[in-house]
Order: C-alpha cells, then structure tokens, then sequence
C-alpha cells in the first residue's frame, strides 16, 4: 500500500515536471523574452547586459533547474503586460475560480449520481428514456450557449439573477469568498450551473454504464438469489462497486471543470483565473500562460493523488493483500 | 416437494420467440441429489433460472407449472419472489471467484442474508455463521470470517458460497456447474460437501452440469435434457448405466474412459468424420514433400520465470517460477500428453515451445536443431513452419473479421508454399474437405459455425503450414463430450496418416489417456512424473497423480456398454 | 427487405428507433448542404460585393417585416443569413472532420503499437497521455493557439487560423483513441487468434493492421462519432471566445459570437438561429454515437 501511494507521488511529481518544462519551454522559446520586456528604446547592449544577468546564456538544462528552483520557491516571475509578480496576479484570481468549480462540481455530482442510478436500475422506464434524451441534448448543447440562454431568461427576461460578476464577496485573510454574503450565492448560482451541466450528464452516463455492469455481475446475481433486501442490493452492494471505478474518472473530471469554467467566466466576467488566461493569450503574455497552466497541473494532479487514495480506502483489494 | 411440469421459456427475439426449454418435467424430494445434464444450449440453466425468477430479460416463462411445496411459484408477484428467495430457494454459481461481493467481509454477507430471512438478534446471526462456516469446513471460522473474500483460495471460496446459499435453510438449492472452475481435488471435497448436506440437512440439490462423471459420482436422479427438451429422467444407475434412449446411448459413447485405452469413439454414422476418404489432394500435398521423415522434441532443464509484482519500496518482487527444470523427449512420430491441473504451468510450456515466452534456462532442440525461444527465435525461423498449434478457446483462436478462406491461406503464403492465388483457394478447400467440413465454409465468417466446426477449421489451419509438430493446448475443453469424441477421433486419424509429433496437453486425464503415447505429470511447474501412459495411469509412482487418479470422477464399472 | 433487415442487428435496431432514424436525416442533410453549399447559398457571404447594408437586419420570412429574398433573416450587414448559415457549417464541418481525423491516425496508431509491444514503449506513450490529460482539451487548444501568436508574423497568422485550430484540436482529442486503442489492443493481444499470428511469424505491422485492427473498430468508431461531436462544440468554443476563427470567414462558432451583439436588442434571429444549427447538428450526432455505443455494447441497452 505505501509502495503504491509511493508510486502514484513519483508519478505524479513526474507530470507536474512535464507541465513545468512545457511552461519554461513557452517562456523561453516563444518570442524573446528580452524583447518583450524591455521598450523600443533600450539599446542592444542594455539588452545583451540584461540577457547575461537573467542567466538567458546559460545552458538550457540550467536555466530549466533555475526556472524549476524559482517556481517551488513561489517566485513565478513578471507579467509582460502589466509588469506585476504573476504570482499574486493568479493568486488574487484563485478563489473565484475555486468556488465556481467546487459548486459546480458538487451539483454534478449530487444530482448526477442519483440520477445515474436511476437511470440504471429502470433501463427500460419512461422517465429513464427522458433523461437519456435530455442529458443527450445537454451534452450537446456548448457551455456558452447554455450561459448564453441563462442569461437571457433568468437575467434579462426574468431579472431574478445577477448575469456578471461575482457580487458581494468578503475577505478571510487571503481568500475572498463568495459564500457568506446573499449577493454571492445569487451571482454563482447561474455560472455554476452553466458550468455544472456538462459534467452533470457526463457522470450521469458514467454511473449508469458502470451500474448496469456491477448488476448484472455474479455477486449481484447471486446476492439476488439469496434474497438480500432490494434497497441494500442496490445501494449497499451495487452503489460501492459502481463507486470504485467512478470516482477514478470523477478525478480526471475536475480538469474539465476547471477547463470549461475559462468558457464560463468569458460569458459571466467572473474575475478567476480562465479570464486571466484568455486575456494573457490576447496579448501573449507569455509567463502568465505558463504560470497558469503550472497551476492548473498542479490542482488536477492533487485531485486525482487524493482519489488514489479514496480508492485504498474503498477497496479491501488495495488494503489488504491476499492470504491464500 | 419441487414439481415443474410442462413448463415452457421463451425469449423475444427479432426473429420472433424464441423457446429455450419446451415441455420440461421433473421432481425433487427433499434430500435428493438430481442431476440435470445437458450439453451447451440444451437449456438446463434456463431451467434453473425459471424456477428462482432470475431468467435473463426479456426471457419469460410462457407456459407450465412451477410448484414449491405448497407455493405455486408462476403466481408470486416480485415482491413475494424476492422474499422466497434464499428463504426456500437458493443458488450456486459456477465461479467463486466472482460470486462474492469484493468489497464486504464474509461476515456481513452472512449476517445481512440471515437477517433478511430470519427475525433474530445480530449476535445470534453471527454466531449461526461461525457455526455453518465450520460446518462447511473452514478452520478458525470466527477470525475468518472478518477476512474479504479476495483472501481466500478458490475452493475456499466456494465453501463460503455453500454457506451463504445454506445458512437460511432452504429446502432447495440450485446448484449451476458448482465445480466445473475447480480443479479435481477441491471439486471432490465440495461434492462430499454438497452429499453431506443433502443426506443431513435434507436439502434438495439440482445439480446442473455437463459432466457426466460428476453426475455419475454424486446424482440420485438424473434428468437428460437437449436442445430445450427433455430426453429421458430416472434413477441415475438406471438412466446411465443402462441407456436405452439413442441420445443418452450416445452420449454415454462419447465419454472417455479413465481406466483404459480405446481406439476410436463410437460416432453415431451421419456425424461420423472419415478423414481418409475425401481431401485427397490435400493428403497428397501433405504427404510430398520430405513427409517421411517425422521429427523429435527435446526439452532440457527449461525454466521459466515471471517478474513478480512489485508490492514493497524495499523489497525487490520475488520472482515468480512458472516452470522449473523441465526436461522431457517426445519421440518422433508420437503423442506426448501434458497433464496439469490450473497453475501446473502446462500453458506456459506450450507457449514457451512456441516462442511466445523467452525461458529463463534450459535448451529446446527440434529434430536435434537448437530450438532458440522467445525473442531470440527470427520470424523467419525454420521451427515457425514446422510447429503449429491448436488452440482451447475456438471462438477466439479464429480472427473473427477473416473469411475461413484467409484464415487458411495464410500459413500457405506467408512460408512461400503455395505462390498461386487459385491454387491455394483449392487446396485450401480440400484440406477442408479432409478435416470433414463442406467446401462451401470457405466463403464464411467463423461466427456462422459452431465450436467443434471452428475446431476443425483451427485444425485445418494448423495443417496447412505443413507441420511436422503439433502442440493442441486444450483442444475440447470448451467442447460438449459428443463434439469432443469426434474431434479426438480426427486428431488421432491425422496423426497417423501424417505422422505428426504431438504434443497433447490437457486437464482432463481421461482424454489424455485416450490420446497419449507417454505422458508428463505436471504441478506446479514442475515435473511429478513421467513414463509412458499406460505405465502412469496403472502404477503410478508419484503421490500427486496416484491422487489425481484417485480423485478424478469416474464411471462405476459395471456400465459398460 | 425486412428479412434482409433483421439480418443485421444494427440495421433492425436502427429502423426500430424513430429518434435515430431522425438524427441520421438531420446530420446528413446539414453535411449535405454545407458540402453544396457553394452551389445551393443564395450569396457567397465571403463576398462583399453580393449583399448590401440596405438589406441589413431583416427578420425572417414569417415575420411581418420578412421579405422572401432572405428566408432567415439577415445579420447586420446585410448578409444573407442561410448562406452565412450554409457557408459556417462547411467551415465548422471542415475543421471537425479534419481534427478528428488526425487525432484517429495519431490516437490509434500510438494506442495500437502500444498495446502491441507493451513495455516501455507503453509506458512512454501513456506518461505522454497523463501529461495530456492534466491539460484539458480547450486549455490545450488554447495554448496552441497562444504559441501560434506568439510565432507566426501576423500576417501568416491569418492564413493559418484553420490550420492552427485543427491541429490544435486535433491535440486535444487524441488522447481518447489512444487510450481506448491501447485498452482494446491490450485484450485483443490475449486472443488466441493473435497468438497464432504471431507464433506463425507474421509481421508486427500484419498483426497490428491486418489482424487487431478491424477488431477494435467498434469502440472507437463510437469515439470518432462523438469526439466529431466534440471537434465541432470546441471549435465553436473557440471561436466564440474570440480566438478561433476571424468575422470575415466565420463558422458556426463566429456567427453566435457576433449574434451575441443582439442578445439585448429585438434581433433575435442572428443569435438563435445559428445557435439551432449548430445544436440540431452536434445533437443528431451524439443520438447517431448513442446509437453505436448501443449497438456495439448491448450490455447497455
């Protein structure tokens, strides 16, 4: 068990190497750094002076180390466009993405599992082939217009809901947050939505293939036979073996999430990181993309490092080793 | 105590309904073993699935009478089903290792059935299971019971099986191929299991299955059944060891014989193979060509070794011995029998021999030639002609995207035998015609034919390369016993005529008998013995097979036709 | 017919369900008309001199300022809406097919030699697809499309968008094949049809192409059906947020991106109307992939 925790850290910590090479690749191959961060004005030798003091002419392998240094220690350099430490460029930027995914993961999954499992205990209902159609329409329906049509009803036609921004946020320390205030609710209730669809039918499907699997296998069959009581067949023994595979994908699901919500925040101005990204790639600023894309990394490989481990903590197969 | 009468099943189809099991009959009293035999698609299953309202959908019951007791089992609504369920009737399944549910300790699944039957306290509950776990015979029952089932060996596994089936006390069990995934040794005890229990607990057993030996073994009655229909039923002695219906008689042919050496099965005429009179171009293109000379197998201290799984930071996996200190001849001309039960390693010969698997030591020579293995053999290398296999599983040995004519033309083309696209299209067909198929099958995909066809077909391939040596891993063991006696008939007529050297590796020692010129007794990965077969399997020396031998279900003698 | 029919399951299933039989009209008939639509467009929207700012924001025909010259309605600078309809889709269809084509040959080729030889070859390629997959595909897209900027001189940026954007695609898609290629392989390598294949000595490229092959298709045409779906929803994404496709050449993408203008304002129709097409022909795709899916994994209907 610690080898394979062992195993999926070494794993881990070599994508995030990949990811940061990726990054420093960016940075020092597209474009010219120098180039970009001084004017029209600076004369070639200031240029050259500043090449040699940023180490640019040392050898490649040791700028990567350098650039590798330089991020775990925090220090993820200057933005082009604005000149500030992108550092607390992303980190102002964090929260706003954070709770748009987290909510609009939590509605996919809380109303996509159940869902799942309905649709896969009744195949042949008339509500099941409902859903099926509507979550088949969901899917392709693209995040933007689903904002876009949100937007329309519930803010212009309607007038119940806030249709940009976050509204009312407070600070706690470093986090601003949009759940204690009315307001905040309010305004992410519609971006979490439009971002939480297209999960939401994703799991939906997901849970439903895996269930109709688990119960037509030999241990539902068999538990059938013996006449274990029908709610503890579908929730006790069929809902955690669906599980066990299902939570592998819910993991690689959240880059997703945080992938659709750059979509979300462009139709709902929501002031997180996507936004920031798109705007970086309007005007190539080079370290904020390379910056970000670290980030987003890092948070998809600490998910699913964590959904490695629920899965030790679900299945005794993992846990315990054979004795026979 | 259970009556089925006249019951029919039907499934929807396309093609309209269609009737798995017409007009099927027969009783149970409490304490009676009955076998229900059958070969592949004779509905025997489906029977059982009727009687405990688990038929796959959309199957239903279209007609008959079902009768538990004094419980009319067509007339219960689903609810009332489930709760008979386990409660009067219960179930075995063929596989232990997927009967369990992974993620629940043995002791839940216990408690949570006993529960759902019975209005008893918890602990009671629990102390019944220690109890029933110890009745079916698993040691330390009480810390046992807080393992997963994914810690205990197959036969354990099924005993807990038993334990959950019985632990209600139902008055009958349905018992689907309860040891057909088990080797002989723990097949034997959960028989003496399943006896026990119907002689003690008057539990009523249907003892589904194909194997006939089994049912020989253990059935007080037997009911024969074929293609959905019932053929005959009665006391087991009588129905068997005296048959008189075509079909039983027959079948009852077509089983071998453990304790001695016929020479061919007797074949009912139409379905008769007669592989010396047509293909005769193919035998003709079989016996040119240097065909005189048959070749010798050597194997000289093979071993082989898997890398184990690594578990551990610290410690390096240890390795994990497949075979070990294999050395063995297989004379030119004869057929070597590989006898093995699962994990003796006997696959992996065959795959090391053909260069599938690199062994970690020893020497293989053909016709006294090195035989170089896994990547160290060229793709052009002579021996890749020269031996050819057969495989166990028919319906995947065979692309299932390949016409038949593909399938065989390809050994012709790839070693340059036949250059000649039409030559090869009537050669092929003849080899057909020689392994006793229609010509017309070459134009067909291999789903359009059954096992024993696709077996024929496989075979045909495999001659086609013009082999010298033949290596048939299983050849029948997905076959039905009729299918198989013709098979073995055919793969003894080719050895003959051709003079191949085979190897013939199997689990089951009645075929090796019936086919083997020496035998090499095989348990995990290593050699037990080895001689020549009549010497094994009437003195054997080694406790292993003497064990083997002694545990394999016979047939009582006096049933000799 | 009907006996020729229930030959086949796909094909009894297919005519047994009234939704697919639809979706399969709908795509088939978009496909068609973008592919004519040089020939069938009332006006070629790329051309400035076959429409006029007198005709701007017309609405469509059943409404009572409609005219007949424009059955949908015209966009603000007079265009046609149909054409622009017409000609968007084929861009959108173009750069879908191209993407999810390159991303087969890539995704299936990787997946298939992987699970052909296993080893370390197998566990290069799948590190490559976990590096992937930590990168979402629109993210993926995006980036591509940011270098893209970051290198070419701007004039050849123009020349290259489609270009940029289906291999961009393309890169985010093909993990997908790769992934389900190599599982399939992986199962199929087991067979003993393969194991004949190669004790016989064939060719490694016969076993992959000849012999594997044709007997994974089945999951990965699904694959194709859907991530065609998914190429044309990015595409569009891309666009939409202003870094796909550019307003003189637009897809289906670019139109509701400019529609967006008249969210507000009462013409409705140069938002909606290209957003139906765009919906009417992803969804009959996805039915048509659902469709697949069910046939080829009868375990889930």
């Amino acid at each position: 068990m610690v080898y394979f925790i062992v195993k999926r850290l070494v794993q881990s910590a070599f994508v995030m190497l990949a990811v940061a090479f990726l990054a420093f690749s960016l940075f020092r191959f597209v474009g010219d750094p120098i180039t970009q961060m001084t004017g029209v004005e600076t004369s070639v030798a200031d240029q050259e002076r500043l090449r040699e003091d940023l180490g640019l002419n040392d050898p490649y392998a040791l700028q990567f180390a350098r650039f590798t240094g330089d991020m775990l220690k925090g220090d993820f350099g200057f933005s082009y466009r604005t000149r500030q430490p992108v550092a607390e460029m992303i980190a102002t930027r964090i929260p706003a993405t954070l709770e748009l995914g987290i909510v609009a993961l939590l509605i996919s999954l809380l109303v996509g599992i159940p869902a799942g499992v309905y649709t896969a205990l009744r195949p042949r209902g008339i509500a099941t082939q409902a859903i099926l159609m509507v979550t088949l329409v969901g899917v392709s329906i693209p995040t933007f217009v689903i904002g876009i049509m949100l937007i329309f009803f519930f803010g212009v036609q309607l007038g119940w809901l806030p249709t940009f921004g976050r509204g009312g946020t407070v600070r706690l320390g470093g986090w601003e947050t949009s759940f204690l205030t009315v307001d905040g609710w309010r305004a992410l209730i519609l971006p979490a939505f439009t971002l939480g669809v297209y999960q939401l039918t994703l799991t939906m499907r997901l849970v439903r293939a895996e269930m109709m699997e688990v119960m037509r296998s030999d241990y539902i069959r068999f538990a059938t036979a013996r006449g274990v009581p029908m709610n503890r067949l579908y929730f006790k023994h069929a809902l955690a073996n669906t599980m066990v595979p299902v939570i592998t994908i819910i993991g690689l699901q959240f880059g997703g999430v945080i992938a659709f919500s750059i979509v979300t925040e462009s139709v709902f101005q929501w002031p997180g990181m996507g936004l920031l990204f798109l705007e970086s790639i309007r005007f190539v600023d080079i370290p904020v993309m390379g910056v970000y894309l670290v980030v987003i990394a890092f948070f998809f490989v600490l998910v699913n490092l964590i959904v490695d481990m629920l899965y030790v903590v679900i299945d005794p197969r993992l846990r315990i080793r054979d004795v026979s | 105590m259970l009556r089925v009468e006249n019951l029919t099943v039907k499934f929807p189809s396309r093609f309209g309904d269609v009737t798995a099991v017409e007009n099927m009959a027969m009783a149970i009293a409490p304490g009676e073993i009955h076998g229900l035999v059958g070969e592949s698609g004779a509905g025997k299953s489906t029977v059982g699935a009727a009687i405990i309202g688990l038929l796959q959908p959309p199957g239903f019951v279209a007609d008959g009478t079902l009768q538990l007791g004094d419980v009319d089992l067509r007339a219960l609504d689903r609810f009332e089903a489930h709760a008979l369920r386990g409660k009067r009737v219960s179930m075995i399944f063929q596989d232990p290792q997927t009967s369990l549910n992974p993620l629940m300790r043995i002791e839940d699944q216990l408690v949570e059935t006993i529960l759902a039957h019975e209005d008893i306290s918890a602990d009671a509950a629990q102390s019944r299971a220690i109890d029933l776990l110890e009745e079916m015979g698993i040691e330390d029952a009480s810390s046992r019971m807080r393992s997963y089932p994914h810690q205990f060996s197959g036969g354990m596994r099924q005993r807990v099986v038993i334990a959950l089936a019985i632990c209600t006390n139902p008055e009958l069990i349905i018992a689907d191929e309860p040891t057909t995934a088990l080797d002989v040794a723990v097949q034997s005890q959960v028989l003496d299991l399943i006896r026990r229990l119907a002689d003690v607990r008057k539990v009523g057993f249907m003892l589904i299955t194909h194997d006939i030996g089994v049912i020989a073994q253990i059935a007080d009655t037997v009911t024969m059944m074929r293609r959905g229909k019932r053929i005959e039923s009665g006391p087991t002695a009588e129905v068997l060891g005296n048959p008189s219906h075509a079909y039983t008689k027959q079948l009852m042919d077509a089983v071998p014989p453990l304790d001695r050496k016929i020479d061919r099965f007797r074949v009912p005429k139409d379905e008769e193979i007669d592989a010396t009179g047509q293909g005769d171009a193919a035998r003709a293109w079989l016996l040119g060509a240097e065909r005189e000379t048959a070749v010798g197998l050597t194997l000289e201290g093979i071993a082989v070794s898997f890398p184990g799984v690594r578990t551990s930071m610290w410690q390096k996996p240890a390795p994990h011995i497949a075979l070990q200190d294999i050395s063995f001849v297989v004379r030119p001309g004869s057929i070597m029998g590989i006898v093995g039960e699962s994990g003796s390693g006997k696959s992996t010969l065959a795959k090391t021999l053909t260069g599938l698997i690199k062994p970690s030591d020893g020497t293989m020579t053909l016709a006294g030639a090195p035989l170089p293995g896994g990547g160290a053999r060229a793709r052009k290398h002579p021996s890749r002609q020269l031996i050819q296999m057969v495989f166990q599983d028919p319906y995947s040995s065979l692309n299932s995207r390949h016409r038949v004519g593909t399938i065989l033309a390809e050994p012709l083309w790839l070693y340059g035998l036949v250059t000649d696209k039409e030559e090869r299209r009537k050669l092929c067909i003849d080899m057909l015609r020689l392994v006793g198929m229609l010509p017309e099958a070459i134009d067909k995909y291999p789903h359009q034919f059954s096992g024993g066809q696709r077996q024929r077909i496989a075979v045909a391939r495999a001659l086609l390369a013009r082999p010298k040596v033949l290596i048939c891993d299983e050849p029948t063991s997905a076959l039905d016993v009729s299918i198989q006696a013709q098979l073995l008939n055919l793969l003894k007529d080719l050895q003959a005529s051709f003079g191949l050297t085979v190897l013939f590796i199997s689990h089951n020692l009645s075929v090796v008998r019936q086919m083997a010129d020496d035998v090499v007794v095989l348990r995990n990965g290593r050699i037990q013995e080895q001689g020549p077969c009549a010497t094994i399997y009437e003195t054997p020396t080694a406790e292993y097979t003497k064990e083997l031998l002694a545990l394999t279900p016979v047939l009582p003698a006096d049933w000799r036709p | 017919m009907l006996a020729f029919i229930k030959r086949y399951e796909g094909l009894w299933l297919f005519s047994r369900s009234p939704a697919v039989i639809l979706a399969a009209i709908m795509a088939f008939g978009i496909i068609l008309g973008a592919i004519l639509a040089p020939w069938i467009a009332p006006i070629n929207p790329y051309d400035l001199a076959s429409f006029s700012l007198m005709d701007g924001l017309l609405p469509p025909v059943w409404d009572e300022f409609g005219s007949e010259k424009f059955l949908l309605g015209t966009d603000d600078q007079g265009r046609d809406m149909i054409s622009s309809i017409l000609y968007g889709a084929r861009l959108s269809l173009i750069i879908g097919i191209s993407a999810m084509t390159i991303a087969t040959v890539l995704g299936v080729g990787l997946g298939l030699a992987a699970g052909y030889f296993g080893g370390r070859f197998d566990a290069i390629v799948m590190r490559i697809a976990d590096i992937q997959l930590a990168l979402p595909a629109i993210l993926t897209a995006l980036l591509i499309d940011g270098i893209a900027r970051g290198i070419l001189p701007p004039e050849m940026q123009q020349n290259l968008r489609v270009t940029v954007l289906i291999i961009a695609i393309a890169l985010s898609l093909w993990v997908n094949f790769a992934r389900t290629a190599r599982a399939s392989t992986f199962v199929q390598m087991n067979k003993e049809y393969v194991q004949a294949a190669l004790i016989q000595g064939q060719h490694p490229l016969r076993v992959m192409f000849v012999h594997i092959l044709p007997n994974i298709l089945g999951p990965l045409l699904v694959i194709m059906t859907v991530d065609l779906a998914s190429a044309i929803l990015l595409e569009a994404t891309l666009s939409f947020l202003g870094i796909g496709l550019p307003a003189d050449s637009p897809s289906l993408g670019t139109l509701i991106r400019i529609g967006m203008q008249f969210l507000l304002s009462g013409e409705w129709w140069i938002l909606w109307i290209p957003t139906l097409f765009l919906v009417a022909l992803v969804v009959s795709i996805n039915v048509l992939g659902d469709f697949l899916r069910d046939v080829f994994n009868p375990r889930l209907r």
